[in-house]
């Protein structure tokens, strides 16, 4: 059984078929990216998962449980956390601020015991704060953490964002064009976290981005979606090469293209 | 300059960062228990007042500035908290039950008014608020046979095991009483800010999208916001009623809700200093002005100039310093801790990023 199962998903907008019969599954421990030109669809899908939209028909299943039966807020239970590709930060707060809430789906303690601040809600933070700290150390936000979000860089605040999905302790991270606006430095130090992700804490990794460096660097397999649909799917090469997939993109050529 | 380390995950959760602002909080609640003696009972009367004003800015803070939810409502929970105070002493309740039960009333009223409040956003919420404000004086008198309605009441005298408190024969100790309750929502509210409920408000106010990605649950957080900052804004309205003497249907119009709202923006929205400096300027404004006009004008009254002039105070806040006089101070405390080194544009923003309103 796969960690997460798309099953022949269908979402329209109106007229737009954003999604289209699509399906595709993600193993436990595998970084599995979505590739494809602009408006193909891939946010979309992020949303679905995180049940921002209902989908109009298919099924989409998370470690043998139906994420269709959950709520949106209930889907941080299960272990998947996520990035934005406008990153959502809660910008009147700081990193640290910001972070802590990556830890709301841990919370046990109660309004009244909060209001008082019982020793049972001190012990808590001690806890949520050491995953806090460490996450700060992984990804070298020590100068950032007292700091307000609105007043941060661009690249900082990805990385924040990084951050808060990371404090939750995920199964399944979704990463929404982790590199777009980052600078050369700055997506190598990207790229480094995301196999450290997967291979220190052992996190599913699913991630869109445009950066076909990235995508072939850090991936296991590629999946190449256009108006919604399958393209092709694989291992990076086979993705790159896949006749189908460079006509879409030359049928684009707004976008990057392949590299 | 003073310099933080950090040596422990304690220090960021704390009540108090450091030594210094321990002190600091220390001797200014010392100076506050000993005021009645420093004070004539004139000036003891408008500190209480501060004071009452400063926990019902602390209730809309949570609400308004905590959670992003605007509220123009708030002196009908003012009311709500008064009255049901005050009935209940009536039919028998010592004040130290009435005046916790008047919180929980309000807190109950605040969440129902959440259930179909929570689905508003931005001006649409303000307006039904405003309704309710509207509202609240017609049923006050529709509820005449409980409320007296437009004749109203008088507030009886408070009794905590025989010692009796009232405003004017006793002002020192409705002071202690009023400082007391302040003290104790200020606590309140600082330890919902170190907890998973306090950011969560930060995070529903900051982004819904995220913070529902994060597995908060924006209905409940908002109508736990709600009944929050209702059960304080209730407690304030209590008081005020004991300060007053007596109230009917006018005593909390639209005016205390606009004066609530204008209070924690000047003072500074998402502060618990900004509840309090608002607090001072809303209480001392109208003694200030009328100063000004009878040594001016020779005791001539304006009408409409004490609202004017504090439209003119916020509209100059929003335009200048949308952070309030907290947000000044802050910027004040920082040019001296860091003289001679401060940079002109050290507060000057980051042009940020696009924001897209398409997940909305
Ligand atoms: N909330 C919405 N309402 C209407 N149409 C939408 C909505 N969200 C997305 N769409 C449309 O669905 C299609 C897919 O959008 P999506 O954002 O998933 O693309 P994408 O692959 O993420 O593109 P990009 O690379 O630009 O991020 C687009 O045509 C878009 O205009
Ligand atoms: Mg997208």
């Amino acid at each position: 059984m796969s960690l997460l199962e798309i099953d022949r998903a269908t979402l329209k907008f109106g007229g737009v078929t954003a999604v289209n019969d699509l399906s595709f599954s993600v193993e436990e421990g595998e970084v599995y990216a979505i590739v494809g030109p602009n408006g193909a669809g891939k946010s979309t899908v992020f949303n679905l998962i995180s049940r921002f939209y209902e989908p109009y028909s298919g099924r989409i299943s998370f470690a043998g449980e139906n994420l269709l039966d959950r709520r949106a807020d209930a889907v941080a239970d299960l272990g998947i956390a996520r990035t934005f590709q406008n990153i959502e930060l809660f910008d009147h707060a700081t990193v640290l601020q910001n972070l802590l809430v990556g830890r709301h789906r841990h919370r046990r303690t109660s309004m009244i015991e909060e209001l008082l601040f019982t020793p049972r809600v001190r012990r808590e933070e001690r806890r949520h704060r050491e995953v806090v700290e460490e996450v700060i150390d992984f990804l070298d936000l020590q100068p950032y953490r007292d700091k307000m979000i609105a007043g941060l860089p661009y690249g900082v605040r990805k990385v924040v964002e990084l951050g808060r999905a990371l404090a939750s302790g995920p199964r399944l991270l979704l990463l929404d064009e982790p590199a777009s606006g980052l600078s050369v430095e700055e997506t190598q130090d990207m790229r480094w976290w995301i196999d450290d992700i997967r291979k220190q804490m052992g996190v599913t990794v699913l991630m869109v981005e445009h950066d076909m460096g990235l995508v072939a660097g850090v991936s296991d397999r590629v999946l190449a979606l256009a108006d919604g649909a399958k393209l092709a799917e694989g291992t990076p090469v086979e993705v790159q090469s896949d006749p189908a997939v460079i006509a879409a993109y030359l049928g684009a050529p707004a976008d990057g293209g392949v590299a | 300059m003073r310099i933080h380390f950090k040596t422990s995950y304690d220090h960021d959760i704390r009540l108090f960062p450091d030594w210094w602002s321990f002190s600091i909080y220390a001797a200014l609640v010392i100076v506050a228990v000993i005021l009645p003696w420093l004070l004539g009972d004139f000036f003891l009367g408008e500190v209480t007042n501060v004071l009452i004003w400063a926990i019902a800015g602390l209730g809309l803070m949570l609400l308004t500035g905590q959670t992003g939810q605007a509220s123009l409502g708030h002196a009908a929970f003012l009311a709500v908290g008064c009255y049901s105070c005050i009935i209940l002493m009536e039919h028998g309740w010592p004040f130290l039950l009435a005046f916790p039960a008047a919180g929980i009333i309000t807190g109950l009223f605040g969440t129902l008014f959440a259930i179909p409040a929570v689905r508003l956003h931005g001006i649409y919420l303000a307006i039904a608020t405003i309704a309710l404000s509207v509202l609240a004086d017609d049923i006050i008198v529709l509820l005449d046979p409980w409320t007296d309605g437009v004749s109203g009441k008088f507030a009886p005298v408070i009794d905590i095991f025989g010692l009796e408190i009232e405003r004017w024969s006793t002002p020192a100790r409705f002071y202690w009483l009023v400082l007391a309750v302040t003290i104790l929502c200020t606590l309140a509210y600082r330890n919902l800010l170190r907890a998973p409920l306090g950011r969560a408000f930060a995070a529903v106010r900051d982004s819904e999208v995220s913070a529902t990605a994060m597995g908060v649950h924006i209905a409940l957080t908002k109508a736990a916001a709600f009944g929050l900052s209702c059960a304080i804004t209730g407690l304030a309205g209590a008081l005020m009623g004991f300060f007053a003497g007596a109230f009917n249907n006018e005593t909390f119009s639209i005016t205390i809700s606009i004066n609530l709202l204008m209070m924690i923006v000047i003072g500074g929205l998402g502060s618990i200093h900004g509840a309090f400096f608002g607090a001072i300027v809303i209480a001392f404004l109208p003694q200030v002005l009328s100063m000004v006009t009878d040594t001016l004008g020779g005791g001539i009254a304006i009408p409409g100039l004490e609202m004017g002039v504090f439209g003119a105070i916020l509209i100059l806040f929003i335009l200048f310093e949308p952070m309030g006089i907290y947000g000044r101070w802050l910027k004040i405390r920082t040019w001296l801790e860091l003289f001679p080194f401060a940079r002109k544009d050290m507060f000057r923003r980051q042009k940020s990023y696009l924001k897209t309103e398409r997940l909305r």
